[in-house]
């Protein structure tokens, strides 16, 4: 299968007033169409550095980041970006802020409008179109930023930890509905997560990350048993455990890196 | 069931007995309002009747209200009062647009932002009245130095504060738009100015108060008609019971318009906030 996503030897580094900050360096790493990778590795590893050079937030300083083997010039219609809280605009009804993209791109119309309503409808938000975000739960809101996301019908989806910010049992729900989403669209995505579980019950592929500066350490193929599973069930299966326990055993030790072991967060 | 009904009754006990207590004392509170305001008009009253303070100088409320009340009938009065009400309404909207839009061109620009910082400093910190005579040496005696004078003491401050708004706007709200392909001007139409509205109504609030200080010094210096003039004349003719009718004026249709813009931003905000 060919690659949807690629990093070729990309380096980056931050240059403020404070100095210059290398966020990661050499990365290649690349996602297949329709696979679903996840980031993970301890703070300053460069995760979500990585997602923004996939999105075309920025140039890489060095290297090249690929979008279906043509380099990324900056957002593209075709990659859709989940951020780790729903950061819905207040000031607009559920239903004006999932067609946002569409108002952005000046394509607002009727067949827009339409689909930002089934999609609602298909994650149980059709009561709230004309709701305020204000007056949503968390689950509901990141459900809502998710139809945001999906109506442009996005190829590749990048999730920044988009989970992180619920309650256990929400967040499995919406593992689950994303998950599902993904797979009937046949998607690709890339997710960063610090939640080594949630890698595990998602992911085909784990990518463990070393930190300053960030860098691949290790690609960890995710058993197909374990795949085929949603993240709920897959959580159940004897394969689950073992696998959480290697990445933990990788993650922490490269946590313990030059920085001199800080804290694994984030 | 009957456990639940007793439970009920005592809630409702103590809500009666709590909504009572706050009636209580908001009618306490105005009480004390209406006493402050009646003894300070009475001992003004009484002292100036029998002569406890220098009548010329000080008036008293009978003669004020007086005064008022012929020069409203003659029709003397209301001119004045239209007049400075113009200037101010115009000197804190225009000042209020301005500023906002002195704003956007700093956020725009952030070259321009750090080049005219120094200069913002300076001008925030200077009295700006006293730039008065150079604006009546500019446009002549009138309303447009008035309104000079007026926007000169509103803006600066109003293009600060809403450039804050501007560059306080979480930076997620901005990638929203950006992950979308939007641009500069799209950011600045969908996150930025919509997220400092509510920044920007309330600098209106504080800039009626700015531009009642910019009127009535404008009208002092440079003016034939309006309630600044009519102080300065009470005080030139040394009549005081014009003058201090006069600031009375103020104080009724300052508060009036101040309460009116309040009025105004709970309604432009409210959906916000209830929502």
């Amino acid at each position: 299968m060919a690659a949807m996503l690629k990093l070729e030897s990309v380096s980056h580094a931050y240059l403020g007033g404070q100095g210059t900050a290398l966020a990661v360096e050499e990365v290649n790493l690349e996602v297949l169409t329709g696979e679903f990778v996840s980031l993970v590795g301890p703070s300053g590893c460069g995760k979500t550095t990585i997602l923004n050079l996939l999105a075309g937030l920025f140039p890489p300083s060095r290297g090249h980041v690929l979008l279906d083997g043509k380099p990324v010039q900056g957002p593209d219609v075709r990659v859709g970006y989940m951020l780790q809280q729903d950061y819905l605009f207040p000031w607009r009804t559920i239903k004006s802020n999932a067609l946002i993209g569409f108002e952005i791109r000046g394509e607002q119309s009727e067949k827009a409008e339409r689909k930002v309503l089934d999609l609602l409808r298909e994650l149980g938000l059709d009561g709230s179109a004309e709701r305020y975000p204000q007056e949503l739960s968390g689950g509901m809101r990141q459900r809502a930023a998710l139809v945001r996301t999906l109506a442009g019908e996005p190829d590749v989806l990048l999730l920044d930890e988009p989970f992180s910010a619920l309650d256990m049992h929400i967040k499995l729900q919406l593992e689950e509905l994303v998950w599902q989403a993904l797979r009937k669209r046949g998607k690709t995505a890339v997710l960063v997560t610090h939640d080594l579980q949630e890698a595990a019950a998602m992911s085909d592929k784990i990518v463990v990350l070393a930190a300053n500066p960030g860098r691949v350490e290790r690609v960890i193929t995710v058993p197909e048993s374990i795949r085929q599973a949603g993240p709920s069930a897959s959580r159940k299966l004897a394969d689950f455990e073992p696998l959480v326990g290697q990445l933990w055993t990788q993650v922490a030790e490269y946590d313990a890196g030059p920085a001199g072991g800080a804290a694994y967060e984030q | 069931m009957n456990n639940e009904q007793d439970h009920r009754s005592w809630l409702e006990d103590l809500e009666t007995r709590h909504l009572e207590g706050e009636r209580r004392t908001t009618a306490g509170v105005r009480i004390c309002q209406l006493l402050l305001l009646t003894a300070f008009f009475g001992l003004w009253e009484l002292a100036g009747r029998y002569k406890w303070v220098d009548v010329l100088l000080f008036s008293y409320p009978s003669k004020l209200f007086h005064h008022l009340w012929t020069t409203l009938l003659d029709g003397t009065l209301l001119p004045h009062i239209g007049v400075t009400v113009v200037e101010t309404v115009a000197g804190f909207l225009l000042g209020t647009l301005l500023g906002a839009a002195f704003a956007a061109l700093l956020w725009w620009s952030p070259f321009l932002s750090r080049v005219l910082d120094p200069y913002l400093v300076v001008l925030n910190s200077m009295p700006k009245v006293a730039l008065g005579p150079i604006f009546i040496v500019s446009f002549g005696s009138g309303y447009t130095s008035i309104i000079a004078t007026t926007l000169s003491v509103t803006v600066i401050i109003t293009t600060l504060v809403i450039y804050n708004a501007f560059r306080e706007t979480d930076a997620n709200y901005v990638k929203v738009v950006r992950l979308f392909g939007g641009t500069k001007s799209q950011v600045f139409g969908k996150v930025i100015l919509p997220a400092a509205f509510p920044v920007m109504v309330s600098t209106l609030k504080v800039n009626v108060g700015l531009s009642w200080v910019g009127v009535i010094v404008g009208e002092f210096l440079a003016a034939r008609m309006g309630l600044g003039y009519l102080i300065i004349y009470g005080f030139q003719v040394f009549n005081f019971t014009i003058v201090l009718s006069s600031l009375i004026v103020i104080a009724i249709v300052a508060a009036a318009m101040y309460q009116l813009v309040s009025m105004l931003e709970t309604k432009l905000t409210s959906g916000r906030r209830g929502r």
